[in-house]
């Protein structure tokens, strides 16, 4: 009994487990109310520039030896608005635009790497992500930043279902949907910068799409998908973190797939539209 | 359609020689018709004419390299609450995670302005909207789960919502069986002895000349407008469609087609 008590709880005494299951959680949850957005919007390539964009700025400011999260998260931003900007001038395909910006960025930030002899350490947690490495600087500006991102979600909910259901209409009513839309992608610039320490550069898109996706599965509104994601991307961290420790795996990628576990068993048993209701896979 | 009086108030909708494209691409071309208030009208006119361009010009969407739109007798762009939108059914994500109730309710989100929430008031007339279209039983379902006309109607019960008393409605038929396009037609006229002035985008030029009291026929420019029975002549519809389309009417029904 007390082994089962010790095998729950010993994770748990270590202050650095405690302050990334705090990174972890906050993260996580408020990646799955944007990820809502993004991947209703069909943006999830964008959630996935985004990240690799700021590594950019993250290799600008370590060169210039100033705040990290600050240079990535210009970097995220620019990139966000300038993706934003070339997708409604329709120059090029959207997609496109996106493949050229951020590659651009990223190679940047590698190039400027490449020139530093001491880049292992600290650049290296952000492209795989290091959370049990975060200070409680890190969790507050981490708080900071989710408590902006959801205030603004909460305050503009209405203007971004409607966005995100149906531009056209939503214009045609008098929104400024171009407003709405950079808006939005400045809320995802911000929740990469954040997310960035927690899972790295390759796995942000994860947080982003898993749960979100997982949630669309499970519900019938924006506003329950956003909560019961957010309670999926928690749930995966805890879980997660406790794989991690009693495993002595990867915090970040334990974490992930604890969160693509649920989408598995989201897909296939999610009640009415699971795929073993409905036939297989390949039933409709 | 003379009898009318040539106040512009007297117009629901008014055009005046509106051109208009997409960079160098000409869309409409001298575009001139007027649809008197309480008529059912329809859009008519092949792929490519047009259509679209011209109704997102009458929504204010987008500005005519030339000419002028009244709605009402007010020209520019249409403030809130005074031209109603219904677009086609392809351009909507059914799997969206919206319940038919949250999406009749977006009517009034446009009269809301920013941040403010649907109150009581927005409630009831969306109620009363899924009543007027009979999904009120629906209300609570995701929107994926409504039929081909039922899904027809939740955007008409949006557009309703809307309160405006023009309203354009993007190819409402296409996809339909006959029963379901029976019941549409039905309501459209049930809502035009209400007072309501309906603009119907469609491909389906029978319904229109069998139901309509109007009809604009367009390709690029206006070929024709009037009554049906007069828009829909042979010569007409061979300007417009740029072949031979054949013309059968009899006493209850008219076939026009290829």
């Amino acid at each position: 009994m007390d082994e089962i008590v010790d095998f729950f709880r010993e994770p748990w005494t270590f202050e650095f487990m405690r302050r990334g299951l705090l990174a972890a959680a906050i993260v996580s949850a408020v990646a799955a109310v944007v990820g809502s957005l993004v991947i209703l919007k069909g943006m999830a390539f964008i959630g996935d520039a985004l990240p690799h964009a700021s590594f950019g700025g993250v290799a600008v400011a370590f060169a210039m030896g100033e705040n990290l999260y600050i240079g990535g998260g210009i970097a995220a931003l620019v990139t966000a608005l300038a993706i934003g900007y070339i997708s409604r001038r329709g120059v090029i395909r959207n997609d496109t635009a996106i493949g050229i910006i951020f590659v651009g960025a990223f190679a940047l930030g590698i190039l400027i790497v490449s020139r530093q002899d001491n880049y292992t350490g600290d650049l290296f947690s952000f492209v795989f992500g290091n959370v049990l490495a975060v200070s409680w600087n890190d969790v507050w500006l981490t708080a900071a930043v989710a408590a902006v991102v959801l205030l603004v979600v909460l305050l503009f909910y209405k203007e971004l279902l409607f966005n995100a259901f149906d531009p056209t209409m939503a214009e045609a009513s008098g929104l400024p949907v171009a407003w709405i839309e950079y808006g939005l992608l400045a809320l995802l610039a911000l929740v990469t910068v954040i997310a960035l320490q927690t899972v790295g550069i390759v796995l942000v898109v994860a947080l982003l799409v898993t749960p979100a996706a997982t949630a669309q599965l499970l519900t019938r509104r924006l506003s329950t998908m956003m909560l019961v994601g957010g309670a999926i991307g928690v749930a995966s961290s805890v879980v997660g973190l406790y794989v991690a420790w009693h495993a002595d795996v990867s915090a970040s990628a334990a974490i992930v797939l604890t969160a693509t576990g649920a989408f598995i068993a989201a897909f296939l048993f999610a009640p009415g539209r699971g795929a073993v209701w409905r036939g297989g896979a390949g039933g409709s | 359609m003379a009898e009318q009086a040539d106040s512009p108030t007297a117009w629901a909708l008014d055009v005046r020689g509106v051109s208009a494209g997409y960079d160098a691409d000409k869309a409409l071309d001298g575009v001139t018709f007027r649809i008197e208030p309480g008529c059912l009208a329809g859009l008519v006119g092949p792929n490519g004419a047009g259509k679209s361009t011209l109704i997102k010009i009458i929504l204010g969407m987008l500005k005519p390299w030339s000419g002028e739109v009244s709605v009402f007798g007010r020209a520019g762009r249409p403030r809130a609450g005074l031209v109603s939108y219904t677009p086609q059914v392809d351009l909507v994500d059914w799997e969206f995670p919206v319940t038919v109730r949250d999406v009749v309710l977006m009517g009034r989100y446009g009269k809301l302005g920013l941040v403010r929430r649907p109150g009581a008031r927005d409630r009831e007339i969306a109620a009363s909207a899924l009543e007027r279209v009979r999904l009120t039983e629906m209300a609570s379902r995701q929107i994926g789960e409504l039929s081909g006309g039922e899904r027809r109607r939740a955007l008409i019960a949006r557009a309703l919502t809307q309160q405006g008393d023009l309203m354009l409605l993007d190819e409402p038929f296409a996809g339909l069986d006959a029963v379901a396009q029976h019941d549409l037609i039905s309501l459209f006229q049930s809502l035009v002895e209400e007072g309501k002035t309906l603009f119907i985008a469609t491909h389906d030029l029978s319904c229109v000349d069998e139901d309509f009291d109007h009809a604009v026929l367009l390709n690029k420019h206006v070929i024709a407008f009037g009554r049906p029975a007069d828009v829909f002549t042979p010569e007409y519809l061979n300007e417009a469609y740029e072949r031979h389309l054949m013309v059968v009417r009899s006493d209850q029904s008219t076939y026009i087609g290829i």
